[in-house]
């Protein structure tokens, strides 16, 4: 029997580590070396990625890391506590728009006061912002999102299922809604408004001259007077901070009374309440903590991408964080992790293996061959299932339809299949060498 | 009434109706400390109703049930458990995809205290609490004889064992009253004795009172100091073992008009 294995721990605190195995600590470690070197372009190691992602693959990469915090949230939500919600975008957006508010550059100034547009005082230009420094604003952007998550907990802590999925779909819509009536908050309808720059500064920015930041990630310049670094990879590191940090908390939660109290309710909330588990209190908890994930994480996407419109914020949106949860394994943070990984840089995959198809197309031999029946300009005769212009609807199909082909495909097949996902599969590949050579 | 020989739980006159159906028709009953009381009756009867009710998942129409005097009717399942009651469930509802130490230690939420907060940033105060709580529930995990399952998901566990995993997590509650609802139905004729082991382990070792709800009359009028009859939800006689066994009614309830000295024998009934 594999249980019967002893568990040769020397203590509960080493049962209870958020990686209790050497190896484990080793695999993990290397892992986040090997990304730095990545990052940082050392030669051997960083043509890996370019490879499979292009030259600039650190701005997707970014992207994704973004992701990772957002996604923890919902994790914690829909995996830990079992709520399906799909209004994940929507709080990620009261998040950025927390952050723009506070950290974004106002012409309305401290005199910004909302609604005053609806009373036709202002003028459509005028953007509500305080430029404060992003030690406010960041953790500002989690709070408000949990504030805003806690307003509506009343309403869904008590419906479930199906009901709950459609009442934060509702969210979704208003939250759009809104940001399209408060243009001095949110911007442009359409083009939104800009989101400070991920920049360390103590205190307000100057407005004269004597601009000097702490540590400075907007533009090219030195790190601690030596290490030459770009932007993206000043964002790298610290987005790689962001989601360690983030991922630590989280594991923490999820191994502590709080967490367990959570998955209680997820499998039996009728037995968590006879164990003593305040449900709707819990249930509240849940929703405010991955909501302040969401806050972060939205808060930090629209930093990344500087400019906004409040229609970004949509159910689209929130509907990636589910095939993140169905692909990854929901309710483990491993699974969460991997599946963020999986669904964000996907596409930019796809992408770059077109690129390099178009390219292999021009040549002769079988590369070619293949590549020319893979893709199509879209005229008469060529019959590729991968169109490689923009063109009208239907087949052949563009990249980025391919991809939601991909995403719906592989939803099904990870439901049908295997429940837990990519974290799953890693667990049956694990257990398979814990036991090599013997299995039991 | 002084304290001491106050009832520990006392059930009044409690009526339960689901529509048409009146699942509980004026069932009273009280439960002494360090008592171990038992209800039978046949399928149907009401008895995981009156658990129910107990636990504040049912709220009954009419009665009053009352925790060491004061009236628990109307307080959220929750709350009851803070008072210090704690159940087991007929259909096992554990926590599927946790694993048996963390089902047990989920038992512990009551006796832990440490916030949200404190659980995120871990060291310190959460973590200390957490490795005690651990130890307490490594103590039930030997108690029970469960070792070798620690670490496995339970969903993935032989029946026999979710059911003693159940009462394990009812223990880490360090409960004044236990609720058994049907510990050993299904199971067979070792693990039924391993499962009575176990309750009279807590009753003689632990001194917590239990209610037990169990259809196996042998193993009811062995160890049970007191019986509650309940048929169609009416109370149809209290008493010890023997003046149960031979009260006439519940004879002709629990085993049919037609009841038989032999039939009676089979199913128990030594007298
Ligand atoms: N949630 C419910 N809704 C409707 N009827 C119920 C519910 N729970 C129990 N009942 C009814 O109450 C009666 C007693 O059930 P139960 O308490 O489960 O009996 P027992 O545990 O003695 O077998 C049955 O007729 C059952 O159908
Ligand atoms: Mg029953």
């Amino acid at each position: 029997m594999a249980f019967n294995r002893p568990l040769l721990r020397t203590s509960y605190a080493e049962d209870a580590a958020i990686l209790p195995t050497a190896f484990q600590k080793g695999a993990v470690g290397i892992a986040l070396l090997l990304l730095s070197a990545m990052a940082l372009d050392v030669p051997i190691v960083s043509a890996i990625p370019k490879f499979l992602l292009g030259n600039t693959w650190l701005s997707p990469f970014n992207n994704m890391l973004i992701f990772c915090v957002a996604a923890l949230g919902i994790n914690i939500l829909v995996g830990v506590t079992g709520q399906v919600s799909l209004g994940h975008s929507f709080f990620m957006g009261v998040g950025a728009y927390a952050a723009v508010l506070l950290g974004g550059d106002g012409s309305g100034g401290l005199a910004c006061v909302p609604f005053h547009a609806q009373l036709g005082l202002l003028e459509r230009t005028t953007r509500c912002g305080l430029a404060l420094p992003i030690w406010i604003w960041l953790p500002a952007a989690g709070l408000a999102a949990a504030a805003v998550g806690i307003l509506v907990s009343p309403v869904a802590v008590r419906v479930r299922g199906l009901y709950l999925a459609i009442v934060t779909v509702g969210l979704v819509f208003i939250g759009q809604h809104i940001g399209v009536m408060l243009p001095e908050f949110a911007g442009d309808a359409e083009s939104g408004r800009r989101w400070p720059p991920l920049e360390f500064r103590l205190w307000r920015r100057n407005d004269g001259n004597e601009d000097n930041p702490l540590i400075n990630f907007s533009e090219d310049g030195t790190w601690f007077g030596f290490l030459e670094l770009s932007d993206s990879q000043k964002s790298f590191f610290f987005l790689l901070g962001v989601v360690l940090f983030a991922t630590v908390l989280a594991k923490n939660l999820m191994r502590s009374r709080t967490g367990r109290a959570l998955q209680a309710i997820r499998d039996r909330d009728v037995a968590a309440e006879v164990m003593g588990v305040p449900e709707r209190e819990y249930k509240r908890l849940g929703f405010a903590i991955s909501s302040a994930y969401a806050g972060v994480g939205g808060a930090l996407f629209a930093v990344n991408l500087s400019r906004v419109g409040p229609p970004e914020w949509s159910l689209l949106l929130a509907v990636d964080f589910i095939a993140i949860l169905l692909i990854g394994g929901a309710g483990t943070i491993a699974g969460t992790l991997m599946g963020t990984f999986f669904v964000e840089l996907l596409p930019d995959f796809v992408e770059r293996l077109t690129e390099s198809q178009s390219e292999a197309a021009e040549g002769s031999g079988v590369g070619g061959a293949i590549a020319r029946f893979l893709l199509t300009d879209g005229s008469r005769n060529d019959f590729g299932p991968i169109a490689t212009s923009a063109q009208a609807f239907g087949w052949p199909l563009p990249v980025p339809l391919w991809n939601f082909v991909i995403y719906g495909v592989l939803i099904v097949v990870f439901l049908i299949a295997e429940p837990l996902g990519l974290f799953g599969i890693w667990l049956r590949i694990r257990n398979y060498w814990k036991g090599w050579p013997f299995s039991y | 009434m002084s304290i001491q020989n106050q009832p520990l739980l006392e059930v009044e006159d409690i009526t339960l109706r689901f529509g048409g159906v009146t699942a509980i028709d004026g069932v009273g009953f009280h439960v002494n400390p360090e008592e171990l009381f038992a209800i039978i009756g046949p399928n149907g009867a009401g008895k995981t109703s009156i658990f129910n009710s107990i636990s504040q998942v049912y709220r009954p129409q009419e009665g009053d049930i009352r925790w060491r005097g004061d009236s628990i009717m109307g307080q959220r399942p929750d709350a009851v458990a803070r008072l210090g009651i704690a159940r087991t469930f007929q259909n096992i509802a554990l926590f599927g995809n946790m694993t048996v130490i963390d089902n047990i230690l989920t038992g512990r939420h009551i006796q832990m205290k440490e916030s949200w907060f404190a659980g995120m940033k871990w060291f310190g105060a959460a973590k200390k609490e957490e490795m005690e709580n651990r130890a307490r529930v490594e103590d039930i995990v030997d108690f029970l004889e469960i070792q070798p399952y620690r670490k496995m998901p339970v969903s993935l566990l032989p029946y026999g064992i979710q059911k003693r995993v159940e009462l394990g997590r009812a223990l880490a509650m360090d409960p004044d009253l236990l609720l058994l609802d049907e510990p050993v139905a299904g199971m067979n004729l070792e693990e039924t004795e391993d499962m009575a082991r176990f309750i009279l382990d807590i009753r003689s070792e632990l001194g917590i009172s239990m209610i037990l709800v169990e259809h196996d009359m042998g193993l009811v009028m062995d160890i049970a100091d007191r019986i509650l009859v309940v048929d169609f939800g009416k109370p149809i006689g209290t008493g010890l073992p023997d003046e149960v066994q031979s009260n006439p009614d519940v004879i002709a309830a629990y085993l049919g008009e037609d009841f038989s000295q032999d039939a009676g024998a089979a199913a128990g009934f030594s007298s």
